[in-house]
């Protein structure tokens, strides 16, 4: 049985209109193109629009979209912060709010870029710290790469994971990169050899454990499951949905808890499976947020694919690679390999997936795992044919 | 302009104790007035039993090594003219969930780049020093 949520409701459109390293239009402007691709997509009319959901981190804002696209009267509108874990958040809430009648057609979207304001916290922080960031920047964790960095070394020497393990999500995202004409890194191929010989950034973190830095907006539309029958795309169900805080959690700098390496993923991972009726031996295809290789064992915990401690064993023998790993993750290249725009492209190859049009389409996927950011409040979804 | 470090403001109502206690030398760790709960770091209320009072305990300094880390450029000027560097987080003697972030030095006012990172171990003891930066006293770590 699955959740109230449950299948109630679909997401009928996606736009995109393509990744750079700098695109000349604003954040508003690229929202405003992406939205109205996915409007397209859908066959639905901007004016039928009365539901927003998007990150809090947009530089446009949701009187400017509307105002732009030619909205109707909106009725819901949410934001979700902490920039990567929001992806998956703005679906479920705009989900939310169709599935309760608070508005008929929601649109969910991140238009980043890495040029603006909000994107890139840590290149624009004030000389003097406060807060919890005062705890860690003044000794040099300065960057998103070095917080994780230490995560990672401490999953290292707790599990034995090894740069072997790091290279085997590298080298599969590319792969799926190479396969996706609209990635970034499509015509350039990542081997094992390169991973190991790249310049360190943060060790033991080298310069393929990191994402991309991207331009590229994405929008999505969602509607109640009866009208997704009657609109031209196939639907992808939103069939469960969930976020998470966990209990003294900080955020990148989650070192000051019993267990850091436990992180946001376990505890919304419980949310999701318990308002899912399937379990994470029924998924065949996963999308991970990877901003930082090593985020993927440990999404992989988190989310049930293998116990605590085996992540890293787990991505052995080609696992996250299509078309015959267990779980081909990230198809589409993920933030590694086709653009890192907090994860919303994540979301965007799930609908793929359900649709039956990823570049590296996995046979039989009936279900398809999205989440946002691990290593800060998160959130993710169980996307359904 | 002189490369800037990242420097905490040492009148953050939350820290500005422990900011202080570094100055004088004492590494100091907040703790519930009621429940005698330690936390790192600092906030106004204990997530024990929900109490405002607190006081500031002075802890040994000796911890080991949990993790560390060794940041490569493109960094931020005054840190990139460092690099590589080291950082370290600590675990207290005390308490295994107090940890901090810093990093291990050779001599107390010796820098941060000066310990050689296939030296650095998991599980190391360490124990605090005191360093200027600026006008502030940070905590750095020496091998014991």
């Amino acid at each position: 049985m699955g959740g109230a949520l449950a299948d109630k409701t679909a997401i009928v459109g996606i736009g995109q209109t393509g990744f750079a390293k700098g695109l000349p239009d604003s954040e508003l402007s690229l929202a405003c193109q992406a939205i109205s691709a996915a409007l397209d997509d859908a066959a639905i009319a901007p004016s039928e629009v009365d539901g927003l959901a998007m990150f809090s981190m947009e530089e446009g804002r949701e009187v400017d979209v509307a105002r732009n696209v030619g909205l109707g009267d909106i009725t819901f509108f949410s934001e979700i912060g902490y920039g990567g874990g929001a992806g998956c958040g703005a679906i479920g809430h705009a989900a939310m709010a169709v599935a309760s009648g608070q508005c008929n057609v929601a649109v969910a979207w991140r238009a980043r870029k890495r040029a603006a304001k909000g994107s890139r916290p840590w290149a624009q922080v004030n000389r003097r710290i406060t807060g919890h960031w005062q705890w860690s920047r003044p000794f040099g964790v300065v960057r998103p790469v070095d917080e994780i960095a230490l995560l990672t070394r401490r999953y290292m020497h707790e599990f034995g994971a090894t740069r072997e393990h790091l290279a085997n999500v590298a080298v599969a995202f590319r792969k799926h990169a190479n396969r996706n004409p609209a990635a970034t890194m499509h015509e350039k191929p990542l081997s094992r050899e390169q991973y190991m010989d790249a310049r360190w950034i943060s060790e033991p973190l080298c310069l393929y454990d990191n994402c991309l830095e991207t331009d590229g907006p994405l929008a999505a539309v969602i509607v109640s499951a009866e009208r997704a029958r009657d609109l031209p795309q196939r639907p992808a169900y939103l069939h469960a949905f969930a976020q998470s805080i966990p209990q003294q959690h900080q955020v990148m700098t989650n070192y000051f808890n019993d267990d850091p390496l436990v992180g946001p993923s376990y505890a919304c991972a419980k949310r999701l499976w318990a308002q899912a009726d399937v379990t994470p031996d029924d998924v065949k295809v996963a999308q991970i947020y990877d901003a930082f290789s090593p985020l993927i064992p440990l999404s992989l915990e988190g989310y049930g694919f293998c116990a605590r401690g085996e992540g890293a064993a787990f991505t052995e023998g080609g696992a996250l690679e299509w078309p015959d790993g267990r779980l081909p993750t990230n198809t589409s290249g993920g933030g590694m390999s086709e653009a890192y725009v907090h994860g919303f492209n994540l979301v965007l190859e799930g609908v793929r997936q359900m649709r039956g049009t990823s570049t590296s389409q996995v046979d039989g996927a009936e279900t398809c795992l999205v989440t946002s950011g691990e290593g800060v409040p998160t959130s993710a979804l169980l996307l359904r044919r | 302009m002189e490369p800037q470090f990242l420097l905490p403001d040492v009148e953050d109502p939350d820290a500005a104790e422990f900011w202080a206690g570094c100055a004088r030398g004492e590494l100091l760790v907040q703790t519930c007035a009621n429940c005698g709960l330690r936390r790192m770091p600092p906030r106004p209320m204990c997530p024990r039993c929900r109490s405002l009072k607190f006081r500031w305990d002075e802890m040994s300094g000796r911890g080991t090594i949990w993790s560390f880390i060794v940041p490569h450029p493109p960094l931020l000027p005054a840190y990139q003219e460092l690099a590589p560097y080291n950082v370290i987080i600590v675990e207290l003697d005390e308490d295994p969930a107090l940890r901090m972030v810093g990093n291990l030095v050779a001599s107390r006012d010796g820098p941060i780049n000066e310990i050689d990172p296939a030296t650095i171990r998991i599980g190391e003891p360490v124990r605090a020093v005191f360093q200027r930066v600026e006008d502030v006293v940070l905590p750095r770590w020496m091998k014991t």
